[in-house]
């Protein structure tokens, strides 16, 4: 048998003692000890859903591309349309291998500058690594690429999300709407505050120093209105919006189109191309891609986990890419790459759980609607 | 009335040749919310170490041992109606089915009471 390599301790986030005092059981993802729960997933989904739950992600890579031609190099490996970008506008964007597959999925900000040319990136904790190493082995030596390992990322998302903000942060909710961004200062400190997430609810993502993380978590959960929430309730949530997980699904064998993320693929950039795996992503487009990425609602209440296979008849016609109860429905659900001739919403189909064949019905996403607030909407 | 514990966070009450397994409270809090309970149907045979029941928290499917062998006389459907019975009380109503045992001898290595809240707190 082969010999083990040791196995690495889990890194420790800026706010691990915090976790630990408020109760969180810690669990490894991504290399991080990171808390899966605090009170319990269900109990932390639906607090998410209807108040303010705040979530620790700094665990995601937080990068920034700056320098003269900037825009150039990084449109050479996202599909965005970065000249469009304004300056505190962000885009959800994939980083993409040379047939078009996923490397990752990240969000990318226009930074205001002084005339140049910078934007931050916000990309997954597993990849963080490889997406580092992509971006050094591309971009030109003019590009500086910055890893930011001593800033925080904390989320806060819900309905409740944008007064709890105020009342920490004044006015940042009446500047800013969906998908936009903006600097700002709290106790000296300065903060990136976006207003995004990832759990199809109104909400905020903020960057600051890690030295103050515990600072502002403090802040926001002394509202009542605000308790913190695990990497559980995050999965369960993500999962209801019909937003995906890279790794799961999305990998370096999808790619955008048939992950039906083509809205990532910007008009200019579909004609003029210069991105990884534009002829084959055009190609998709065009013909359609053999299977999609679809949402599937479950009857019963056993869950249906990945790589659970998806079938018709006796065929298999797909696999379950992630899948699990969803708090806010009371069934479960999932999500499954299915022959795009059985992707239409209605379609019956079967998933196989250890044996059993679940009734399964191709369903619109987001399972659950989104809830953001746009600039300019009342 | 004899109540055991297994290292895999099971519990048996023996009445006669009659017992009843359950999960501990340990095992239901370290699962989490339980979202969905398949317990075995009435005069299935169980043999002890082997698949017996499944649980599913938000998080993650479990399989359950039976700790036994023996042929099953009950099976509580309550908790398949409502799985958050096991969370809220996983060592009394949330119990999962009872068997007629096959060899009472199996139930000697098992631990008391005592002993299994001792085995806990040493997980940390």
């Amino acid at each position: 048998m082969a010999e083990q390599p040791p196995a690495e301790s889990p890194v420790k986030l800026p706010l691990d003692s915090w976790h630990i005092a408020l109760g969180a059981r810690m669990v490894p993802f991504a290399g991080y000890s990171m808390p899966i729960q605090y009170e319990g997933i269900m109990a932390e989904h639906e607090w998410t859903r209807s108040h303010a739950g705040l979530f620790d992600v700094s665990h995601m890579g937080q990068v920034t591309i700056a320098g003269e031609g900037a825009r150039e190099a990084l449109e050479s490996l996202i599909p965005a349309d970065l000249a469009a970008l304004a300056p505190g506008r962000m885009r959800y964007s994939l980083l993409l291998a040379e047939d078009g597959g996923i490397l990752d999925d990240l969000i990318v900000t226009a930074l205001p500058t002084d005339g140049g040319e910078a934007f931050g990136l916000v990309v997954n904790g597993a990849m963080k690594g490889e997406d580092i190493a992509h971006l050094r082995a591309c971009l030109p030596q003019a590009v500086a690429i910055t890893y930011h390992r001593n800033l925080a990322l904390l989320a806060l998302q819900g309905p409740e999300a944008a007064a709890v903000l105020d009342d920490v942060l004044p006015g940042i909710d009446a500047q800013i709407g969906f998908m936009q961004s903006v600097r700002t200062e709290w106790q000296g400190a300065p903060l990136q505050v976006a207003r995004s997430g990832y759990t199809g609810e109104d909400g905020f993502e903020i960057s600051l120093p890690a030295t103050m993380a515990e600072a502002l978590a403090d802040a926001l959960v002394a509202d009542e209105r605000a308790r913190p929430v695990g990497l559980g309730a995050r999965d369960s949530l993500r999962l209801e919006a019909g937003l995906p997980l890279y790794g799961h699904d999305l990998t370096t064998r999808t790619d955008p189109v048939s992950a039906g993320l083509a809205f990532a693929i910007s008009k200019r950039r579909r004609a003029e191309g210069g991105f990884p795996g534009h002829a084959r992503i055009m190609r998709l487009l065009e013909e359609g891609p053999p299977a999609l990425r679809v949402g599937l609602a479950l009857e019963g209440r056993m869950p249906a986990r990945e790589g659970s296979p998806v079938l018709n008849s006796d065929t298999i016609v797909g696999q379950v890419t992630s899948g699990g109860f969803a708090p806010s429905l009371g069934h479960p659900i999932a999500m499954a790459y299915v022959d795009a001739a059985l992707a239409a919403p209605g379609t019956a189909l079967e998933v196989e759980v250890r044996g059993r064949r679940l009734p399964a019905r191709v369903t619109p996403m987001p399972f659950v609607p989104h809830n953001y607030h746009r600039a300019g909407a009342a | 009335m004899t109540r055991y514990f297994t290292q895999e966070h099971e519990w048996i009450e023996v009445e006669g040749s009659l017992a009843t397994v359950g999960i501990t409270d340990h095992a239901q809090s370290q699962l989490g919310d339980i979202v969905f309970v398949e317990v075995p149907a009435v005069g299935t045979e169980l043999a002890k170490g082997k698949e017996a029941a499944v649980v599913e928290s938000v998080k993650a499917a479990s399989d359950v041992y039976s700790p036994v062998s023996g042929t099953v006389s009950e099976a509580n459907n309550a908790i398949e109606e409502d799985p958050a019975l096991v969370n809220s009380a996983a060592e009394g109503e949330g119990w999962f089915f009872k068997v007629e045992l096959a060899d009472p001898g199996e139930l000697e290595d098992m631990m008391g009471e005592e002993e299994y809240r001792a085995f806990v707190a040493d997980l940390g």
